[in-house]
């Protein structure tokens, strides 16, 4: 079995490129089960092609505790039996949806949800903002993490946040980052920007996923790519990402996390970000003429 | 230098010397020896411990919860989060009251959210809007709530000021008063003393609508006395004896109602400035509230204190301290021509918190005997200046003690008396020395007052010359 996790910033399209990813992954044959660790509980959304009503932590509320729930009670399959779980959490702004995580993994793990998948995946929110999100990649959980980024500078600092936090586990446990997934943005060269990222972070652009209106029009009828195009040539960029990461096994490197310094000069040396005049800095447009 | 400061800076050496260099370089900054003149006693204090070694000290929590406001008898203290610092810090001071218990007065029960893991996911703000709702059904003679906040609630950052204002509003404007006095926060007991001060402040004084007028002149409030078996009772009779009109009790058998009137009153009497000047400052600023220090343990500083209170009084006033003072002088030379004898020229180490290390000092020498070290759990460097006016030349001071230092403190300076906490007793009486619990009172009191002497007395005669210590032998 592989455990396998998606992080990357809010927005970037981490559920949407994990769940077509886990889909093509399961045209070829493999058992799947997907691990949302986002109190939205969006992150299989399409391969359910419902959102996910009865969530670990709200079943567990309802119940009293975790300890009175039933595996069954909240897993549910969705397309090409791919198994789904979503953790769930509490709404904005109040309790602690990282300690929610750590319990719904706990809960799955000790009753079994793991047994006779071939793939675990964890589609995990956002930055790694405390230790509940960094669950994952924690000791004995995913080996590899798979960075879901774009041409955008706060994407890539994000991308180089989580490395951070990859590394932080990398040398006690055996977790690894796989590597990165440009979801197209269409910025100023976006390819050899994200590439240079990826060798800065010892790791490798492991695919780019080019712009396609399909996934959005998938994504309307709460559906995969896979499912809803399956002929598509966006299915098949899927296609492609799901047998680089099938034999990316055991390929993952340790990271080496950049400075916000070096990442700025990574933007000008792509000509993203104009070499800045440090006089200029904290200035106003209106400032800087003058 | 005197031979006994060179002794006691000897041993202090030898006590650091099994430190690793970096704690030692830690710790020797808290130990020292009174040197006569000094303006304080030579050590840091109101830093956080070293990791690694027993430290007696409590958490924010305890200081808020436990001390300040645990003993105000007629609100419920809701130990805010899981259930271990609820049921460990159940009814563990002897902050004696009157009223009956589950019907107006709430002193011995325990009041817990008991957090579980659903409460830490998605929040414990509802779970306490339920406990007030059932407070206020099953408890209806309640004047009010504490919500004494545990660590988990700073860190999933519930908002209990906002259920507070809101049930409060429910309520018909009853006190509602949130404590963010988390465990986590600062290094010891003392942070929570703080902060249930400015607590009081902001929940209780400035939810004031109307001052109360019916006061007298001689209206005093007694700060910092949690009546410890009894400790403020035998306090305020001998001011009330003097003719002053004693209105608040803080907290020690004392309500809401005592704290929200003390505004009004002439004079703030101070026992413990610990865990209560922060309180007595602001009714100063705010108020003009002049407040004093005095200390009730034993005949000597009590004849003094009477006379300090007095002075801010008439002519009166000053006349009947001499009267109360003269009156129990009878019960005073009986205690010392019966006690006095059998203690004479013993010695005593203490460790305790907030003002005992330096305050009982005086009781023990109006019996003839000795303190030859003392240390304040928790205490600030401005207990240590108010310290040098107690000990003598070559006291050994230890802060924050270890449980380490403190046993081979003892074992050098083989005092008559080690006179400390629960977590010390049996460490000491099992290696031969007598032993009094100088948090509890040992299940004894009150200590305060005149008739606290007597019972202070006769606990320490108790201890140090009960015969089970000629039959056990020390392997030391």
């Amino acid at each position: 079995m592989r455990q396998i996790a998606f992080y990357g910033k809010g927005g970037i399209g981490k559920s949407t490129t994990s769940q077509n990813t886990l889909a093509a992954l399961s045209e070829m044959g493999k058992k799947i089960l997907i691990v949302g660790c986002d109190p939205k509980a969006d992150s299989t959304r399409l391969i359910l092609h419902a959102k996910a009503q009865n969530t670990v932590l709200s079943l567990a509320a309802e119940a009293g505790t975790v300890e009175d729930l039933e595996i069954e009670d909240v897993m549910k399959t969705g397309f090409n039996d791919i198994r789904c779980v979503e953790s769930g959490g509490p709404e904005p702004g109040v309790g602690c949806a990282g300690r929610g995580v750590i319990t719904s993994i706990n809960f799955l793990e000790e009753n079994g949800a793991y047994d006779g998948v071939d793939y675990v995946s964890y589609d995990v929110l956002g930055d790694v903002v405390c230790g509940g999100f960094a669950m994952p990649i924690r000791e004995n959980k995913a080996q590899e993490i798979y960075i879901v980024t774009s041409g955008e500078m706060m994407a890539m600092y994000a991308a180089n946040n989580i490395a951070k936090g990859i590394l932080k586990y990398a040398n006690s446990g055996g977790v690894r980052l796989g590597g990165l997934v440009c979801n197209e943005r269409q910025t100023d060269r976006e390819y050899d920007l994200i590439e240079a990222l990826a060798k800065r972070l010892n790791t490798q652009l492991i695919h780019f996923v080019p712009r396609n209106n399909v996934v959005q029009h998938a994504e309307l009828r709460r559906m995969t790519v896979l499912e809803f195009a399956p002929d598509s040539d966006q299915a098949n960029e899927y296609r492609q990402l799901a047998r680089k990461v099938d034999a990316n096994a055991g390929k993952g490197t340790i990271p080496t996390p950049i400075t916000m310094d070096e990442l700025e000069d990574l933007l000008m040396e792509f000509g993203v970000m104009k070499t800045i005049d440090e006089s200029l800095v904290g200035k106003k447009a209106a400032e800087a003429v003058a | 230098m005197s031979s006994n400061i060179e002794e006691a800076k000897k041993i202090i050496a030898e006590v650091l010397e099994v430190y690793p260099e970096k704690a030692r370089k830690k710790r020797e900054k808290h130990l020292g020896v009174f040197e006569d003149g000094k303006a304080d006693c030579g050590v840091k204090s109101n830093i956080k411990t070293i990791p690694g070694v027993m430290t007696i000290r409590g958490c924010a929590y305890a200081g808020s919860k436990g001390v300040v406001w645990g003993p105000i008898k007629d609100m419920i203290h809701i130990s805010h989060g899981p259930v271990g610092c609820g049921q460990y810090s159940w009814a563990a001071r002897r902050n004696y009251y009157i009223g009956t218990t589950g019907v107006d007065s709430f002193g011995t029960m325990q009041f817990t959210s008991d957090f579980q893991e659903k409460d830490i996911v998605f929040g414990g703000d509802k779970k306490l809007e339920k406990i007030m709702d059932e407070i206020e059904e099953l408890f209806p003679l309640n004047k009010g709530i504490t919500v004494q906040s545990e660590c988990p609630i700073g860190l999933i950052g519930d908002d209990i000021e906002a259920v507070s204002k809101k049930k409060s509003k429910e309520f018909g404007g009853k006190t509602i008063v949130p404590v963010r006095c988390e465990g986590f926060r600062g290094v010891s007991q003392s942070l929570g003393h703080h902060i249930a001060n400015d607590t009081i402040r902001d929940w209780v004084f400035d939810k004031q609508t109307e001052k109360k007028t019916d006061g007298t002149p001689y209206d005093v409030a007694i700060i910092g006395d949690y009546n410890i078996g009894g400790d403020a009772w035998s306090s305020r009779i001998l001011l009330e004896e003097m003719g002053l009109r004693v209105v608040a009790q803080w907290s020690g058998d004392g309500t809401i109602e005592e704290l929200a009137n003390t505004p009004s009153v002439k004079l703030n009497i101070l026992h413990c400035y610990r865990s209560m000047n922060y309180i007595s400052r602001h009714m100063e600023e705010k108020y003009g509230i002049p407040w004093v220090e005095y200390n009730f343990f034993g005949p000597s500083k009590i004849a003094e204190s009477l006379r300090k209170i007095a002075g801010f009084f008439d002519e009166t006033i000053k006349e009947n301290a001499e009267k109360v003072i003269a009156k129990y002088e009878a019960l005073t030379r009986a205690t010392l021509e019966k006690f006095r004898p059998r203690l004479l020229g013993k010695t005593v180490m203490l460790f305790v918190g907030g003002l005992r290390p330096r305050h009982v000092i005086g009781a023990y020498e109006d019996l003839g005997m000795n303190v030859i070290g003392t240390g304040y759990e928790f205490g600030h460097n401005d207990d240590y200046q108010r310290t040098t006016h107690y000990v003598k030349d070559g006291t050994i001071i230890y802060d924050d003690v270890t449980g380490y230092e403190f046993e081979k403190f003892v074992e050098a300076l083989k005092p008559d008396l080690v006179a400390s906490g629960i977590k010390e007793k049996y460490v000491f009486q099992k290696m031969g020395y007598p032993f009094r619990q100088m948090h509890s009172w040992d299940y004894s009191g009150p200590y305060h007052g005149y008739d606290g002497f007597a019972i202070f007395a006769r606990d320490m005669d108790m201890a140090i010359n009960n015969p089970v210590w000629q039959m056990a032998k020390s392997p030391f």
